[in-house]
């Protein structure tokens, strides 16, 4: 039997090494990925994501992967975001005025109040609703300086603080988008990202 | 809220942890990712490792340990040390490192700061500042070239500048402090964790919990030690308590 295989997208302003390595810890092959044919046909779909708001979507929009994306939600295809990749998903963010999200998540990033540091650098409690399918309670480990602080009706989310509440992590169906790097996070990290890899191969089609 | 972090350092040369005092007298403790799985267990909540090889093979050694160290970590890895053009900050990000700390190369041309912030997010640019007291004047200046060159700039001012070109956080090491076991310079942490918004870590000086209570007391979001971890004196999870015990939220 071959193992499962979790698909990397490759932005090209992503550093995918540290994703890559904890699913490679989770037990499955790792592949990244260009080809928007090959992110649609994907059992395990990863968009990461670090740097700029604009970049990242100028980078989805040259590789043909807005629709994808779009599609993928919206028939509730595993897609796990991370960092700026659940930012991706939403509408839009202060970071980048004028420059439209995928609008999966309708939300809009916003910068955290000026009294804390930023970027948000380190490991934060976080809170989910009990309704949650993935998050438990734990600390994540966070590097952000923008971030959602509304759950739109239809997902679940989970909360932290830094200079007021916001949303660490977000989830509807087998897609899950986190704030924070569970690839980053520990033994704790890990058992989410299996959580969403069990619950994603189990509802897969043979 | 978030919880201030403890970070072990790794000095490594040609594929060996070493440490020594001010940068010189190295001796050999140990191997980079027996030191790193350990530290992970026992609570650390990232790791920093500094490139300490004098020599090319050194770095291309270097790479070779990030790969290993990024295999087993599942917490966040900051390399520094030998990064001295954009390539080598980006061949380290590819290897598995998740930040870079950039410390002579930036201070010879601050550009390298905003290039590499551009590039790659703020978030993955850790300006490593080394700073010495001045014998002039009441202020630090930057020591580059791993201590052996003073340059004119002023510490805080360097670190406000590195800010505005795109860092995203700061390494700061007090000169005097390192290897000493004397505890941080606080007044340095002070001045340069109210001049900037990003995170500063502590380095040079801890041998304590209490030092680096004392430190993030100043102002220190993060604090960074090495030797203290060395010889199996104390361990993370202690050290943890510890901090749990003076009252500093931490992960545990």
């Amino acid at each position: 039997m071959t193992r499962p295989t979790a698909t990397l997208i490759e932005t090209g302003i992503a550093n995918i090494a540290s994703v890559a390595a904890a699913f490679g810890r989770c037990g499955l092959d790792v592949t990244t990925t260009q080809d928007a044919d090959v992110a649609r046909r994907s059992g395990l779909l990863v968009l990461p994501g670090v740097g700029a708001f604009d970049a990242g979507m100028r980078s989805l929009d040259r590789l043909g992967m807005l629709e994808m994306l779009r599609e993928r939600a919206e028939r509730d295809a595993p897609l796990l975001a991370v960092c700026l990749g659940m930012q991706l998903l939403g509408s839009a963010s202060d970071e980048s005025p004028g420059v439209e999200g995928l609008g999966i998540i309708d939300a809009k990033a916003g910068a955290f109040d000026p009294s804390v540091r930023a970027p948000q650098m380190g490991w934060n409690q976080i809170r989910p609703d009990r309704e949650c399918t993935f998050l438990t309670p734990g600390y994540a480990y966070f590097a952000n300086s923008f971030r959602f602080t509304t759950t739109p009706a239809g997902w679940r989310s989970a909360l932290a603080d830094h200079g007021g509440s916001f949303v660490a992590a977000i989830e509807r169906g087998k897609t899950l988008a986190c704030q924070f790097h569970p690839e980053l996070s520990g033994p704790w990290g890990l058992a989410l990202l299996h959580r969403w890899i069990e619950k994603s191969l189990e509802a897969a089609p043979c | 809220m978030l919880t201030r972090r403890l970070i072990p350092c790794l000095d490594v040369r040609d594929g060996r942890v070493v440490k020594g005092v001010r940068f010189a007298g190295l001796r050999d403790a140990g191997d980079p990712v027996e030191q790193a799985t350990r530290y992970e267990r026992a609570g650390a909540d990232e790791l920093v490792m500094l490139d300490v090889s004098a020599t090319p093979d050194g770095r291309g050694t270097a790479l070779e340990t990030v790969r290993a160290l990024r295999a087993v970590l599942s917490i966040p890895l900051t390399v520094g040390g030998g990064v001295r053009k954009i390539d080598d900050a980006l061949a380290l990000l590819r290897a598995g490192a998740d930040k870079v700390g950039i410390n002579t190369a930036a201070v010879d041309d601050p550009e390298t700061i905003r290039t590499l912030s551009t590039q790659v997010g703020a978030q993955c640019v850790v300006l490593a500042i080394d700073a010495a007291r001045s014998a002039e004047d009441d202020r630090w200046v930057v020591v580059t070239r791993s201590g052996t060159n003073r340059t004119p700039l002023d510490a805080v001012e360097w670190a406000r500048r590195g800010e505005s070109l795109g860092a995203g956080e700061i390494l700061l090491t007090s000169w005097d402090r390192d290897g000493t076991h004397s505890g941080y310079d606080l007044e340095l942490l002070d001045a340069v964790c109210s001049s900037v918004r990003i995170p500063v870590i502590a380095s040079g000086g801890a041998s304590s919990a209490a030092h680096m209570a004392e430190a993030i007391e100043a102002g220190a979001d993060a604090v960074l030690a090495a030797s203290i971890f060395h010889d199996n004196k104390t361990t993370v999870c202690e050290i943890k308590n510890q901090l749990a015990a003076c009252g500093v939220e931490v992960r545990r």
